[in-house]
């Protein structure tokens, strides 16, 4: 009885609670506050549900698996299900939106509404998950759309002074991914046998002529590279992170830009074995251009968040370097990768906001001696920045160096010089990330504070931070530590999809 | 205790914990928990120690058993002859390898009969990716259980020293807590059993010397040199991971030490593949061991306070790199040909080290930079000895010299902790008598560090020379002689300028306390002592630190020769008495560097520290923060944003065009141009519309006539 | 042979009636121009219908006849109520119709 609902309701509860929320008076704050905040831990509560009923011996088949008719008249049916790819995905999001309405419990940006705020992250949420348990095309399309009006709501009514702009390039540019998505879609479903099944299609997927296989590629891959964002596709990220609020910023980067590559996983690699294939090359050439362009757009930022921005296009760089090496190594630290760097940059941007709150500035001209007036702060961006630079035994870690590793030896059929190439300017990224991470540290944390903070009084982390931060720095240790925890669940799932990938391509 | 030795590094992590969260709040805000925990872990590393002396040795290693490097079908290969008969072709392919392995088969062969102790291996799996399943745990062998043993002895001795010299530190707790970490790190990566664990241990050191150099980041020269020490042993981490993926892949999918170490000596994997592995794995050791040309941070690492200089000089961080070389010996024996003799990089780079570093102290003021540059140098030493081939000696000048000099920096810092600078020119001078016990062990600790026999530093020192000179190395042998006369001669300055003359400083200089002098003490017997453990005739040692890897890729044993000794010491106490003839007899050319011009080139280059720091700061790292990252951004900005930005202008613009023109002009001027033209039409129509009867029938009538004129026309045509 | 003749006639006829139509200005002598108009038609139909022996031309030619008279009755009828609103039977007065 559960396991048939629990997709459903996982995806749908948010949905539910945001109706609920537009039915609460304007007047009574708190009850708004309370239904979102019970939605979220109800949708969180089915999350465990979840993983704690999941097969975890048999990570590579669909489980909690719903399919039924939906629209007849296109073969669209309603099928849900979760795997070891998307599981650690899903229990990423319902998390994170936990923790984001928990962050937002006291301090709502300005122009303050918090029944439209609240309403628009639990839409948010809907989609977010939705894409992550959908297995039709249709559906799955309608839920990565739909994770776009919110957003662009979020950062265009509650976003800085350049909100307008940001938003609009943000939905535009993503708009145009999805467009050319859809075209492919449509092409897969004609070529496919008249069906937008995903495991259908990737059991029919590999019979597409390669040439057709080719073009249709190209429109999954400007679909998702321009959520992920890939070089050169990144441009409306910084903008979107710098004017959106300080929870916009997180889901979208904890989650959103995650919608990308699991596309890529879950859809374009394993319908289209032989385009990945000859796409590889190209996708790991602008994987590890975004990891050395977006270092080097980090050290070139005044600005606090725009810096975090540009680093989240340096590591989905990394992810994306796994994912296109089409091995099981790099693909199981794509996964690890995304959650490590939804944890991470998430957390970095929830810093990033507190003390934006605090100073009112994010110029990192004008901040300094943070250790001295919020130590505890300031510790806190001192082991996110740690994380984010890939220290061994935090979760930065084993998202970077599996990718890095795997790149050593792509799949057959790949090449492998390019690939070692590839390894190296990885590799390099590295030290490019400990320079720009190192000093922002620097610039924000140490030294002594400028003389128009200097007498500021600046409040340490408070009580909702905590509780909202403590998960995801909890998360970020452990997962460091036992990297078990996420290559377990993605393992099966990786290495039955790289093995059908091999059978096909090689 | 050898299965779980897990516990040792095990200790320091729970005190950092414990320190980071509680310290504040007990009475001796924290160091009480950090000395208590590293003495734990001192106690149970001597444990182990007593344990791995008393472990029967049982494990038979053939020595040079590389059956399969050779072609298959040649089984004489323990016999010498047959490798002499190799070594004939000087021209053929497999002779450069053959010559190696004549030389140290011959060698091996004294060694042929003495079983080792087998080492302790316990692992738990961590993770499963892919096909490959990791396992974490700890691999006890006789190197492991040598550096646990000074690790958590320094280590201890530092903690003792900081609990008085760190006294009433605005971030006395911190500092505490970043220790035990440093420790930590230290100690997982010395019981490592694979390149991941040991990555984490290695990159745990690197986050530690960041908190510690940095400790007083208020000023920004402070986090600066901070910063330099995390970024240049990052970039030398590049070679690291580069190194440890390609092992991975070498040993068939594995991260595990031993197996990389057979893989590489075994010969089933290509010698380019190791070569490369070796190449990248040298990487690392340059940046992390401060080798040329990425020594650059060490001397900068000196912002840092006195105590932590010691720890990261004598036990952690820097002797990580010597470590590496050590743990991966066949990766870099077998990938470098380090048997074959010659020239090799890792002992080139030793080499290099050896001599610029040890230059460079001369021109120092500052007594921790001397040392810092004398680290380098020594740390040269160590790596030359990996190099050439004589890997007991490298460990064992590993071991002799963090105790002298851990000894040397806490020496320091009890000079400094006196008169409150490090400016050796300007605050010392003439301390001998203010400061009887710091004087008499930084003394010792000179005198070793000279290679003053029977010191620890003459033994540890002689057996790197002698295995230069026995392994085909002569360069090396030059170079470490020249080195050891340097060593002396700086070491020399330094004791005179720090406690001889007069005392150029201020206020009233006085003995430290106990905490501080008590390590100086224990350090000092150390290192009169540590020499002994590897005299010639005993090398007990050599018997309790060499491993499988060691063996079986045949590194070979000299016999101790006068000769090599009596050159060394001589031209070690050739250097103190040039040092003090030039100090304490005022002889010798004075003033060189004002009168010659050629001298005072050569102490400018030296000055600027052959401008290595002004082309990493201000070239490399400056282009890349400055030019280079402006340009991206601006190439990000300008193109690559100016073509979305460029893309929606025009988007925008030819809206307006299909707008303006296209949508209100032509489509809506169809629609309304319908209307106009019917109203106009029905304005001029309704001129025929006059109301008059007869003028309709008119016009019926026309009508009628046309058009049955037409039909007559057309039907009868 | 004997049909020229009376088309003739109905011709001569038809060319009276529709001059009376379109030149002249009194309304009752446009009625009975048109009169003539009809008759002159009705000799064609009696004249073909002779020609062609068969009845259904003089059938035709008793409808028109019937009609013609309601037609100038009606007509009369008009004719009569303008002469009451206006006073004059002139048709080039007669122009409330105009556009």
């Amino acid at each position: 009885m559960f396991d048939s609902w629990a997709l459903t309701l996982v995806v749908f509860l948010p949905a539910v609670g945001a109706a609920l929320l537009v039915a609460v008076p304007r007047r009574a704050e708190n009850l708004m506050k309370l239904v979102a905040l019970a939605t979220t831990l109800a949708t969180a509560a089915v999350g465990v549900a979840i993983l704690a009923r999941f097969d975890y011996g048999a990570t590579d088949t669909l489980q909690f698996e719903v399919d039924r008719p939906w629209i007849d008249v296109i073969n669209s049916r309603y099928h849900m299900g979760v795997d070891g790819i998307s599981l650690p995905l899903l229990a990423l999001s319902v998390l994170i939106t936990v923790l984001c309405v928990v962050y937002s419990w006291d301090h709502f940006p300005e122009p303050h509404n918090p029944k439209a705020f609240l309403a628009l992250m639990l839409v948010l949420e809907t989609g977010m998950n939705g894409t992550f348990v959908g297995q039709d095309l249709i559906l799955f399309f309608v839920f990565f759309e739909l994770v776009l009006l919110p957003m662009y709501f979020m950062i265009g009514v509650w976003g800085g002074p350049n909100r307008q702009y940001a938003a609009i390039k943000f939905f535009l540019f993503t708009l145009f991914g999805s467009a050319l998505m859809i075209l492919a879609f449509l092409a897969l479903y004609f070529k496919g046998g008249n069906t937008f099944d995903i495991p259908l299609l990737v059991e029919r997927g590999g019979t597409i002529a390669r040439d057709a296989q080719i073009l249709i590629f190209g429109g999954l891959f400007m679909g998702f590279a321009i959520k992920v964002p890939m070089f050169p596709f990144h441009t409306w990220l910084p903008d979107a992170h710098t004017e959106a609020p300080t929870v916009g910023s997180v889901i979208l980067a904890a989650v959103l830009l995650k919608l990308g590559t699991y596309g890529f996983i879950r859809i374009a690699l394993p319908i289209l074995p032989d385009a990945a294939q000859a796409w590889a090359p190209w996708i790991g050439g602008l994987a590890v251009v975004g990891i050395i362009y977006g270092a080097l757009g980090c050290l070139a930022q005044k600005d606090l968040k725009r810096l975090i921005a540009f680093s989240s296009v340096a590591h989905m760089g990394f992810v994306m370097l796994g994912i296109a090496t089409l091995t099981d190594y790099g693909i199981n630290a794509a996964v690890f990768g995304m959650v490590a760097h939804g944890l991470i940059t998430g957390m970095l941007f929830f810093i990033a906001g507190s003390i934006q709150e605090r100073y009112g500035t994010r110029e990192m001209s004008r901040l300094g001696g943070l250790l001295l007036q919020a130590p505890r702060l300031a510790w806190l961006l001192g082991f996110c920045a740690m994380a984010s630079l890939g220290l061994p035994g935090l979760a930065g870690f084993w998202g970077e160096f599996p990718a890095i590793l795997s790149a050593y030896q792509p799949a057959p059929g790949l090449s492998e010089a390019l690939f070692r190439v590839y390894m190296v300017v990885a590799a390099v990224g590295t030290v490019f990330a400990a320079g720009y991470l190192l000093w922002m540290y620097q610039r924000t944390a140490f030294g002594t504070a400028k003389k128009e903070f200097a007498e500021a009084h600046v409040h340490d982390v408070h009580l909702p931070e905590w509780l909202a931060w403590a998960p995801l720095l909890l998360l970020i240790l452990i997962l460091g530590i036992f990297p078990s925890l996420i290559f377990r669940v993605t393992d099966g799932a990786v290495q039955s999809m790289t093995s059908a990938l091999q059978a096909i391509g090689g | 205790m050898l299965e779980n030795a897990w516990v040792i590094p095990a200790l320091p992590v729970l005190s950092f914990v414990l320190i980071l969260f509680f310290g504040k709040r007990l009475p001796k805000h924290g160091h009480e928990i950090g000395v208590a925990a590293v003495a734990l872990a001192f106690v149970l590393a001597c444990v182990c120690a007593v344990q791995w002396v008393q472990r029967p040795a049982n494990l038979e290693v053939k020595p040079g058993s590389e059956e399969h490097a050779a072609a298959p079908g040649s089984p004489a290969q323990a016999n010498a002859v047959a490798a002499l008969e190799e070594k004939a072709p000087p021209g053929s392919e497999g002779g450069h390898e053959g010559e190696g392995k004549g030389e140290k088969e011959g060698e091996a062969g004294e060694h042929e009969a003495e079983p080792i102790r087998k080492p302790v291996v316990k692992e738990v799996t961590w993770f499963d990716n892919g096909q490959t399943r990791v396992k974490a745990g700890t691999h006890v062998d006789g190197l492991a259980v040598t550096m646990m043993f000074v690790v958590t002895l320094i280590s201890l001795l530092v903690h003792v020293f900081s609990t008085s010299y760190m006294h009433g530190d605005r971030r006395y707790t911190h500092y505490f807590a970043a220790l035990s970490l440093f420790t930590a790190g230290m100690l997982v990566m010395v019981t490592a059993n694979n390149t991941l664990q040991l990555l984490v241990g290695w990159e745990l050191m690197g986050l530690c010397s960041f908190m510690l150099i940095g400790h007083w980041w208020e000023e920004r020269n402070n986090s600066n040199a901070a910063l330099k020490a995390f970024f240049t042993t990052r970039t030398g981490d590049v070679g690291l991971l580069i190194g440890i993926a390609i092992l991975f892949f070498a040993a068939g999918q594995t991260f595990d030490i031993a197996d990389i170490n057979a893989a590489a000596l075994g010969g089933e994997v290509s010698h380019g593949l190791v070569l490369a592995g070796a190449a990248a794995l040298l990487c690392g050791v340059i940046g992390k061991s401060a080798q040329f040309p990425l020594h650059t941070w060490l001397p900068d690492a000196m912002a840092g306070p006195t105590p932590v200089s010691a720890l990261i000089h004598a036990a952690t961080m820097v002797v990580a790199g010597v470590y590496l070389v050590a743990r991966l010996y066949g990766v870099f024996w077998s990938g470098f040909d380090i048997g074959g003799g010659g020239i090799n990089p890792v002992a080139l780079v030793g080499g290099i080290t050896v001599l610029i570093a040890a230059a460079l102290a001369f021109v120092q003021t500052d007594i921790k930079k001397v040392l810092a540059y004398s680290t380098v140098s020594q740390l040269g030493y160590m790596v030359m000895a990996l190099g050439v081939g004589a890997w007991t000696a490298g460990v064992f000048h590993l071991v002799t010299h963090a105790f002298f000099k851990g000894l040397l920096f806490l020496g320091a810092g009890s000079v400094s902790h006196a008169v409150h600078s490090f400016d050796m020119k300007k605050d010392m001078g003439g301390l001998r008598e203010h400061m009887p016990i710091t004087f008499k062990t930084f003394v010792i600790g000179s005198l070793a560090l000279a290679g003053v026999p029977p010191l620890a530093g003459f033994w540890s020192k002689d057996e790197i020379l002698l295995g230069a000179s026995s392994n085909g190395y002569p360069v090396f042998l030059v170079i470490g002689l020249l080195g050891a006369a340097l060593t002396a001669a700086y070491m020399t300055r330094c004791v005179y300028l720090t406690f001889f003359g007069e005392y150029r400083g201020h206020g009233q200089p006085h003995e430290s306390p106990p905490a501080i002098t008590v390590p100086l003490v224990v350090l000092a017997a150390l290192s009169v002592v540590a020499g002994f453990v590897n005299v010639p005739g005993g090398e007990w040692f050599a018997k309790w630190t060499e491993n499988e890897t060691v063996l079986s890729a045949g590194v070979a044993h000299h016999s101790f020769s006068p000769f090599v000794a009596l050159f060394g010491s001589a031209l070690g106490l050739l250097g103190i008495a040039a040092g003090y003839a030039y100090y304490w007899r005022n002889l010798g050319p004075h003033r060189l560097t004002q009168r010659s011009g050629a001298a005072g080139t050569g102490y400018r280059i030296l000055e600027n520290k052959y401008g290595l720091d002004r082309l990493y700061t201000d070239w490399v790292v400056g282009g890349i923060k400055g030019p280079i990252a402006r340009g991206a951004y601006w190439f990000n900005q300008r193109v690559i944003d100016g073509v979305v930005n460029g893309v929606g202008i025009i988007a925008r613009g030819l809206a307006r065009f299909v707008y303006d023109t296209v949508d209100q002009k032509v489509v809506d001027g169809v629609v309304n141009g319908a209307g106009i033209g019917a109203e106009d039409g029905g304005r001029v129509l309704r001129l025929m519309q006059t109301g008059r009867v007869q003028q309709y029938a008119l016009f019926l009538f026309g009508a009628v006539v046309v058009l049955g004129g037409t039909l007559v026309l057309f039907t009868t045509g | 042979m004997y049909l020229n003749q009376f088309l003739l006639l109905a011709a001569f006829l038809f060319c009276v009636g529709v001059y009376g139509v379109l030149a002249r200005k009194n309304a009752v002598l446009v009625l009975m121009s048109i009169e003539l108009i009809l008759n002159a038609v009705n000799i064609n139909l009696v004249a073909f219908g002779l020609f062609r022996e068969s009845v259904a031309g003089q059938v035709f030619a008793l409808f028109v006849i019937a009609v013609a008279a309601a037609e100038v009755g009606v007509g009369l009828a008009v004719v009569i109520l303008i002469y009451r609103n206006r006073h004059s039977i002139d048709l080039t007065e007669v122009d409330m119709m105009k556009g």
